[in-house]
């Protein structure tokens, strides 16, 4: 019982981080029929550069609780990747908005490439350590433990997502967003300005992996130059999961396939009788895509994206 | 009245003579010009024309985006290396296991088709994609508690292939020079890259391959002209994945050493390209992917080292990295002056051009 309550736990705060970069992911679907494969990248990237303020403040000695440490570094890291995804936009996709498929997919895989390398040109190789400036003493749950970092992050995760969910259903921002994904045709006919939707669309989505890159980076202590791409990919899952196009879907995709994953890996071996342990992890998100394209393609909330010719 | 069969012209017998010759003297050119590691390129290169060329089925005639074609190379190769190696101890000929291997493939490539035939393209994509990371993922851990793919490690001292008892990596003796096994092998893969390029072309011009090409433009067409959408896409993941499990085969008989690590998404993401930068659809240009994505990145390592040691005295930036961070800025600039690909079919160039009027 107490390993449930423990993986359940982890679920939530694995599925909390997949929710947050499947927004991007769905978001960017939704509007342009596209998988952004850069956007793990651009988390990794957030973590990176948080990492690196990080270090600079600690190494001049700023004396200021950890939290707020992070807080700052967070935010000179969040107009970086918000940056960093309107400069892809702009130079990676928009030209090739009305090409064959292929083409956007390809010089997304060649972003991501640029990103990783040009990651471990200027971060090395090794692991990344996340300084240890903030507090880590387990408090007590069910007879599980969590972190007050892990509740920070829940919270802050599940206070994210409202705000999105406000700003795309209350604002006038958020009504261009749902006509341009409906049509960008009709949608420019209304007045909106398409070209500017979808980059505002990009830079939310940057935005929210910046914060998830931290957050992954903090809870397991290190970053790396290649943890975007496996990241996003399971967040992608989740994004399918949950309904490609649908904000909700994201959501609630990112936080099942959290804790299916976690269950999973708790539960695997004696599952399988000790004939599949828990490296098969990563297989899991893979096998609940599959399982979720082949019986339910259009996801657990459904889509709402019409064929596109 | 009948047409007279067109004789064909003597300039292109006479083009591909010229081809013939220099294909014939090129692994003796090149190991002369440039050195012995350059034949052992070129028989990648060849590995890799017979992927693309394979991809190019799936992806170009059919359109059918797949991510994890890299999976099919890998079931050839280790079925290759559990049946001729040490592993297990057996030593089946190579020719046996080669069209085994095209037949597992082509096995494995009809088992991840026919579930996930109504998926949408990109779906499809990601489908594939995690595919061929449940395959390299199953070939990492496979070790316990049977050890069948000895795990990270991979399998050793694969056996090379025979013929007629003459074994390929010794290599052979021409008029007094010794030439290593590179340039046996080179011969092997060039006769079946050939047969190779023979299948594709044969298939581009036969009902299939017409039936493929009007599933490519509109399925709902194509269906509404009689044409069995579900059997024809799944004879093209088929026959696609036949071609990746002789390349995999080869390749293990080749190197001798086969692990998971040869068959990462990276290497599924350089058949794509290979086959989209060179031009999809169009065997030319496929064969011309292969070869750029082949040897550019051997090319770029023969400048970039001795270049960062004459501009700033030593390593400032890791070869590795470099090497694809151009390759990567590659990809996005060919891409967007010429989607297409570097050498379309007619087909993509005539519905490219007209969609920029």
């Amino acid at each position: 019982m107490d390993t449930l309550v423990q993986q359940l736990i982890n679920g939530l705060i694995l599925g909390s981080i997949y929710a947050l970069i499947a927004l991007g992911y769905t978001m960017v679907y939704g509007i342009l029929g596209l998988i952004n494969f850069a956007h793990g990248e651009i988390v990794m990237i957030g973590a990176m550069i948080t990492i690196t303020c990080l270090n600079i403040l600690v190494g001049h000695g700023v004396h200021l609780p950890g939290l707020v440490l992070v807080a700052i570094s967070l935010l000179m890291a969040i107009p970086a990747c918000a940056l960093l995804g309107y400069t892809i936009e702009r130079v990676a996709y928009r030209p090739l908005r009305h090409a064959p498929r292929l083409a956007p997919l390809i010089t997304a895989i060649g972003v991501s490439i640029v990103l990783q390398n040009l990651a471990m040109i200027i971060w090395g190789r090794q692991y990344v350590a996340f300084p240890a400036v903030l507090p880590g003493e387990p408090h007590e749950f069910f007879g599980a433990s969590i972190t007050s970092l892990q509740i920070l992050i829940i919270v802050l995760a599940a206070a994210i997502m409202a705000g999105l969910m406000l700003l795309v259903n209350r604002t006038k921002l958020g009504r261009a967003m749902r006509a341009t994904a409906q049509s960008p045709q009709v949608a420019q006919l209304m007045g909106v300005n398409v070209n500017h939707v979808i980059s505002m669309t990009f830079i939310l989505g940057s935005c929210l992996g910046a914060t998830a890159g931290v957050m992954v980076s903090a809870n397991y202590g290190q970053a790396h130059a290649y943890m975007g791409f496996l990241l996003g990919l399971k967040a992608f899952s989740a994004a399918v999961l949950g309904g490609i196009g649908n904000l909700g879907g994201a959501v609630i995709g990112g936080l099942l396939l959290g804790i299916i994953e976690s269950l999973g890996a708790g539960y695997i071996s004696d599952l399988t009788g000790g004939f599949l342990g828990s490296q098969y992890q990563d297989v899991f998100a893979f096998m609940v895509l599959i399982l979720v394209l082949v019986f339910r393609p259009s996801g657990l909330m459904g889509e709402r994206v019409a064929e596109r010719p | 009245m009948h047409s007279a069969t067109p004789k064909v012209p003597a300039r292109i017998w006479m083009a591909y003579l010229g081809i013939a010759l220099v294909l014939f003297v090129m692994p003796f050119a090149m190991g002369a010009g440039f050195g012995n590691s350059w034949v052992r390129i070129l028989d990648f290169v060849l590995l890799y024309t017979i992927l693309a060329l394979g991809l190019n089925i799936v992806v170009g005639y059919a359109g059918l985006l797949d991510l994890g074609y890299i999976a099919f190379y890998a079931v050839g190769a280790y079925l290759f290396a559990i049946l001729a190696s040490p592993h297990f101890d057996w030593h089946v000929s190579a020719w046996i296991i080669l069209p085994m291997g095209a037949a597992l493939a082509c096995i494995a490539g009809a088992t991840l088709g026919a579930p996930t035939l109504r998926l949408r393209g990109d779906y499809l994509a990601i489908v594939t994609l995690g595919f061929g990371e449940i395959v390299r993922l199953f070939m990492n851990n496979l070790d316990q508690p049977v050890n069948i793919t000895n795990g990270p490690q991979g399998i050793n001292l694969i056996d090379g292939v025979r013929l007629f008892g003459y074994r390929l990596e010794s290599g052979f003796t021409l008029f007094g020079h010794r030439f290593s096994g590179d340039y046996a092998y080179y011969y092997l893969f060039l006769a079946l890259a050939l047969l190779a390029i023979f299948v594709c072309v044969r298939l581009e011009n036969s009902r299939i391959g017409r039936a493929w090409v009007a599933i490519r433009e509109d399925e709902i067409a194509a269906q509404a002209m009689g044409i069995n959408t579900r059997n024809v896409k799944l004879l093209a993941f088929a026959m696609g994945a036949s071609f990746g499990g002789v390349a995999g085969g080869l390749f293990a008989s080749f190197q001798g050493f086969v692990s998971p690590e040869s068959f990462t998404l990276m290497e599924s993401v350089m058949v794509v390209c290979m086959v989209v930068l060179g031009g999809m659809g169009n065997i030319p240009g496929v064969i011309l992917g292969a070869v750029l994505l082949t040897v550019a990145p051997e090319f770029l390592r023969e400048i970039i080292n001795p270049l960062q040691r004459q501009l700033f005295g030593r390593m400032v930036v890791d070869p590795e990295n470099l090497r694809m961070l151009l390759f990567g800025l590659a990809l996005i600039v060919v891409m967007l002056f010429r989607p297409a690909g570097l050498w379309p079919s007619k087909r993509r160039r005539e519905e490219l051009e007209s969609a920029h009027d």
